[in-house]
């Protein structure tokens, strides 16, 4: 149903065009030029839905063939073993690795990206926010694998300053605690993913900010608003779906996200309950660390894992689109 | 109209981005060997006239174990000047070179261990008359690395090693150590023990041992998958040497080539003194080794527990495997020119120079042989 | 500050302009000797209790002076800013590490030479077969997805109504989320049961998978930014709507889409997992991308940094190779700015 009002919404919005008159008019003059660029156009969609349902068929088969002989519970085992016989192996350290390491960054970045945005289009001087947003473009698209040698060089060693205050002063938490091993922990993980998927929310946020009507900002300022009540009653409101379809967008990239974890982690199949103490892992990074030893029954097992990513993506995604279609109706943004 | 001309001059800058990136192909070159810089160039002429290429050519593909990579690359650099052939020697691991040979991918694999029953099987479908077969080509010693200020030598055994790698022993101070050490300074320090994250024939190899030399602390199967819990974990040897270098109070186990500048353990085998890790030891502890391989296979079964004197137990052998018969028809000259040129004396010779250690004469006299066989 | 006096009933109380920077200076200060004091090494430390200080600091002097109200707006000010700078240092230290370390062995024989018989750990070679790979890796990738994504987006925008249309908008939605690694999964379990050897074209597979949602999803809005008006004067001169959508719609939009597409091989050229999996690694020049190993700029620094035990010979290639594909993906980005710039639609806002 969201979809249908999503559509609904697209079309009936000034600039776009209205698909139901032209379909009519396309139905009663069919040529066959028409019928050939109609094909096409809906071939390629089909081919979208074709290679989708394929990942999903091929990833489950392969999966299925890998998990039918796991001797451990594949949902709850703690660790990785497809080399032994029998095999043993459990996803129950990468749910979690995963889950906690991408909550981090979403933590750390969402709030960031939006406060940047925010700089960019309401407060910094002109002259500034445009090279600044280009660099932001900019580093959007540098490679996850250049973040990650960034991350062990850089951020690694830096971390043991952050990690002895938190030790010091919230170690009673329990989650803050720290061995005082190498810091190449779950925290570590979500600060870089933080960094890295930062650009790519405040880019879809600042869009989603220059878009608010201006009307309604000036209204608010001419109520003698201050310009963070003007933000928060005309800008924030308006943005917010497309603030979030951003996070969700990030939030993609946190949970695949391979050698920049790979890269920093010290990974063990164990659960930790302090997010500074070394160990855990990702899905991602399990594979890719796992991948080139396997024999092919491992390569299967990893398919395995490699497709509960996908479902949890799936769901992600799911909910996100929920989410949305459910703010809209207030928020009147067409994001 | 506009619009339209705008279009080609878009196409026309596509062309000219086309032509570039087609004029960039002609101007690459593969011929990197002109620019020798590195060490180990000088033996480059002298042996060069040793290697017989048996008009073999074109491009051979490998894949295998990641610990005889820097033995491999020197390798192929003498070779490839010599005869011109291209050998892409992956190093993504033992597994993945048994599994590729296995489906027919590449011309030989490099393993730390030797083959399966259920992987010769795989192998006769690939060898059409013939199976899979192990050559013990290189040796090398697992270093110890150690990172602790003030300690520069240290000596440990069998079961204090297992004990530090199952966390039982957490602090450099502790009483088992200093037992051992007796005029060391160990600091209070915790110690940091780092493993392979990926799997791996050097922690197979390195968990064999601790199981053979201390079974009562080192109580699991072992294989290529670090089992053991705690401690930290880093992607490759040269990871685990990286962090050892980083961090205060730590260990790692890795190949000796990687160990440049950091202190190794001295093991106590019961030996009259502790052995360091050292090319000469190794192999003296593969000397130690049976053949065990059948037919034309030479797997070798090392001696985990050997206590002769100057033998350094932690080794790692990593075999080439390729079929004694049915060799695919337009690598077989390539792949035996190859195995002939690091098998001799030359190729062997040049595995001192990288920290890894040459096999035994009376092994390679054997795996000499073999490769003569190879058809 | 606080003897100063209300000027006149209408306005109220205002803190001179450069406040702001006093309170900025005084905190910088107070942290410096917090941290002298506390022996806090790290400057990063330094700079975090200067901004809380920052924060407080604004907060209590505007509350006294300009009122409740004024002090939060204030507040938020210095928020944000605060927040742009600490996000900054990383990302700046990012580029700054990047150009720092690439620079040391990038030149031309660099980027004219293959990695060839040099060994990992000795200095020499290069990245031109790396480059050349992932040249056309991208590049057939770029064919297959691009035509897919613009087409798929036309059937959306132009004809797509019903049941069909809903579940490709859904599924483009979630394959925009699909992670790399697993896109890498599927090529090679496809080339796992018909035992093919690994070539170029398969990590071009798994990266047009990986690039067509992202196309379909700026291609559409692009498209819908296209007036109606001109759809509808088309029609009415009896142009098929086939002829109106490829002379009229397409032309229009063509810019916007452009960009989009030059966006989406920017994305996809960093990807190292799928390529991982897929094209094996070849420090040998191979132009051929459907037939043998390949290597690619990703796969090339992941392989350099992994032998390289964080220094020497291997690491600084492995540098100097992110930086030259940064600098691609620059060049990408800039180009499809351009392109926007040169053919932007006109949108009336």
């Amino acid at each position: 149903m969201d979809i249908s009002t999503q559509h609904t919404d697209a079309a009936a919005s000034p600039g776009a065009p209205g698909p139901a008159a032209h379909q009519r008019a396309a139905r009663a003059v069919a040529r066959p030029g028409d019928r050939i660029f109609i094909g096409l156009t809906r071939g390629s969609g089909i081919l979208l839905l074709v290679i989708m349902a394929a990942i999903a068929v091929f990833l489950t088969y392969r999966a299925c063939l890998a998990i039918s002989d796991d001797h451990g519970n594949f949902l709850t085992t703690f660790e990785w073993n497809t080399g032994l016989t029998p095999p043993s192996f459990g996803i129950a350290v990468l749910v979690y690795g995963t889950v906690v390491s991408s909550v981090i960054a979403m933590a750390i970045a969402v709030p960031v990206a939006v406060a940047i945005a925010l700089f960019l289009t309401h407060y910094a001087p002109r002259r500034l926010s445009g090279p600044i947003a280009y660099v932001i473009d900019l580093l959007a698209a540098v490679p996850s694998i250049v973040y990650g040698l960034w991350g062990a060089l850089i951020l690694v060693p830096h971390m043991n300053g952050l990690f002895g205050w938190l030790d010091k002063y919230l170690g009673w938490t329990g989650i803050f605690s720290w061995n005082g091993g190498a810091p190449r922990s779950m925290l570590t993980v979500g600060i870089l993913l933080a960094i890295m998927i930062l650009p790519i929310i405040t880019n879809v946020s600042r869009e989603v900010f220059r878009q608010v009507p201006r009307m309604h900002e000036e209204a608010a300022l001419a109520l003698g608003a201050t310009r963070w009540e003007v933000i928060r009653m005309s800008v924030l409101p308006f943005g917010r779906s497309g603030v979030i379809s951003a996070s969700m967008l990030g939030l993609g990239r946190a949970l695949g996200e391979t050698m920049a974890v790979a890269t920093v982690l010290s990974p063990t199949f164990e659960i930790k309950a302090s997010l500074l103490d070394s160990g855990g892992g990702t899905f991602a990074q399990n594979i890719a660390s796992k991948f080139s030893e396997a024999t092919e029954f491992g390569r299967d097992a990893l398919i395995a894992s490699g497709l509960v990513l996908f479902v949890i993506t799936l769901l992600v995604n799911g909910a996100a689109r929920l989410i949305i279609a459910r703010r809209k109706e207030y928020s009147g943004a067409n994001a | 109209m506009k619009l339209q001309r705008k279009n080609r001059r878009a196409l026309a800058l596509g062309a000219l981005a086309v032509s570039g990136a087609l004029a960039l192909t002609a101007c690459g070159s593969d011929d990197t060997g002109g620019k020798d810089n590195a060490g180990g160039g000088s033996s480059t002429a002298a042996s060069n006239s040793s290697i017989k290429c048996d008009g073999a050519k074109g491009q051979l593909l490998a894949d295998g174990s990641s610990a005889q990579k820097n033995a491999i690359d020197a390798w192929v650099k003498e070779f490839s000047q010599a005869c011109g052939v291209q050998i892409n020697y992956k190093g993504g691991g033992s597994g993945a070179g048994v599994t590729a040979f296995g489906q027919g991918q590449v011309a030989f694999a490099g393993s730390d261990s030797a083959l399966k029953p259920e992987d010769v099987a795989a192998s006769k479908k690939v060898c059409s008359g013939g199976q899979g077969i192990d050559l013990p080509m290189v040796g090398g010693p697992i270093a110890v690395g150690y990172n602790v200020p003030g300690v520069s030598d240290l000596v440990l055994d069998a079961p204090t090693l297992a004990k530090i790698f199952d966390d039982k022993i957490q602090n450099w101070n502790d009483p088992a150590i200093k037992k051992l050490n007796p005029n060391a300074k160990l600091p209070d320090l915790k110690i940091q023990a780092f493993h392979r994250s990926d799997e791996s024939g050097t922690t197979d190899n390195f968990t064999k041992y601790l199981k053979a030399a201390a079974p009562s602390d080192w109580t699991y199967s072992g294989g290529k998958a670090w089992q053991a819990k705690g401690g930290q974990a880093a992607p490759q040897s040269s990871g685990v040497a990286q962090q050892v270098k980083q961090t205060n109070g730590a260990v790692g186990y890795f190949e000796l080539s990687y160990a440049k500048e950091l202190s190794t353990v001295a093991i106590d085998t019961g030996a009259s003194a502790p052995v360091k890790a050292t090319v000469d030891g190794a192999t003296k502890a593969i000397a130690d080794a049976k053949v065990v391989g059948t037919g034309s296979d030479l797997s070798l079964k090392l001696n985990y527990a050997t206590k002769a004197d100057g033998a350094y137990p932690m080794v790692l052998v990593t075999y080439e495997i390729a079929c004694d018969k049915g060799n695919k028809a337009d690598t077989l000259p390539a792949t035996k020119a190859f195995l002939r040129y690091i098998a001799s004396e030359d190729g062997q010779k040049i595995l001192t120079e990288k920290d890894y250690a040459p096999i035994p004469e009376a092994i390679i006299s054997k795996v000499r042989t073999t490769i003569e066989g190879l058809s | 500050m606080s003897d100063k006096q209300r000027p006149s009933s209408l306005r109220g109380a205002s803190l001179p302009r450069w406040t702001p920077w006093a309170i900025a200076a005084g905190s910088l200060a107070v942290a410096i000797v917090l941290g002298l004091a506390g022996g806090l090494h790290s400057r990063v430390q330094w700079g975090l209790i200067a901004a809380v200080l920052f924060v407080l600091g604004t907060y209590g002097v505007t509350a006294r002076v300009e009122g409740r109200r004024q002090a939060k707006d204030r507040v938020v000010t210095s928020l944000v800013w605060v927040a742009f700078l600490i996000a900054l240092v990383p990302l700046v230290s990012l580029v700054w590490v990047t150009v720092k370390r690439g620079v040391k062995v990038l030149d031309p024989y660099f980027l004219t030479h293959s990695m060839g018989v040099v060994a990992d750990t000795e200095p020499g070679g290069g990245i031109y077969h790396a480059i050349i790979g992932s040249l056309e890796q991208v590049g057939l990738a770029t064919l297959i997805g691009a035509p897919v994504g613009v087409l798929t987006a036309i059937y959306l925008v132009e004809y797509g109504r019903g049941a069909l249309a809903r579940s490709v908008t859904f599924f483009v939605d979630v394959m925009t989320g699909i992670p790399s690694i697993v896109a890498g999964l599927f090529i090679l379990s496809l080339m796992l049961m018909t035992k093919t050897q690994p070539f170029g074209f398969a990590g071009s597979l798994a990266l047009a998978i990986l690039m067509m949602p992202v196309v379909v999803r700026s291609t559409e809005e692009m498209l819908k930014l296209v007036p109606n008006e001109l759809r509808e004067a088309s029609l009415a001169l009896g142009v098929p709507k086939w002829r109106t959508i490829l002379k009229v719609v397409l032309p229009t939009s063509l810019g916007g889409i452009t960009t989009g597409i030059v966006l989406a091989i920017a994305r996809i050229a960093g990807e190292t997992a799928p390529v991982l999996l897929l094209v094996f690694g070849n420090p040998f020049i191979n132009t051929n991308p459907f037939e043998g190993a390949q290597s690619s700029l990703p796969l090339y620094i992941y392989q350099q940094y992994a032998n390289s035990a964080g220094e020497g010979a291997a690491y600084d290639r492995a540098w100097a190779a992110s930086l030259t594909l940064i600098a691609f993906v620059m060049i990408l980005n800039l180009a499809a700015r351009g392109i926007a710039r040169w053919k932007a639609p006109k949108t009336g806002r």
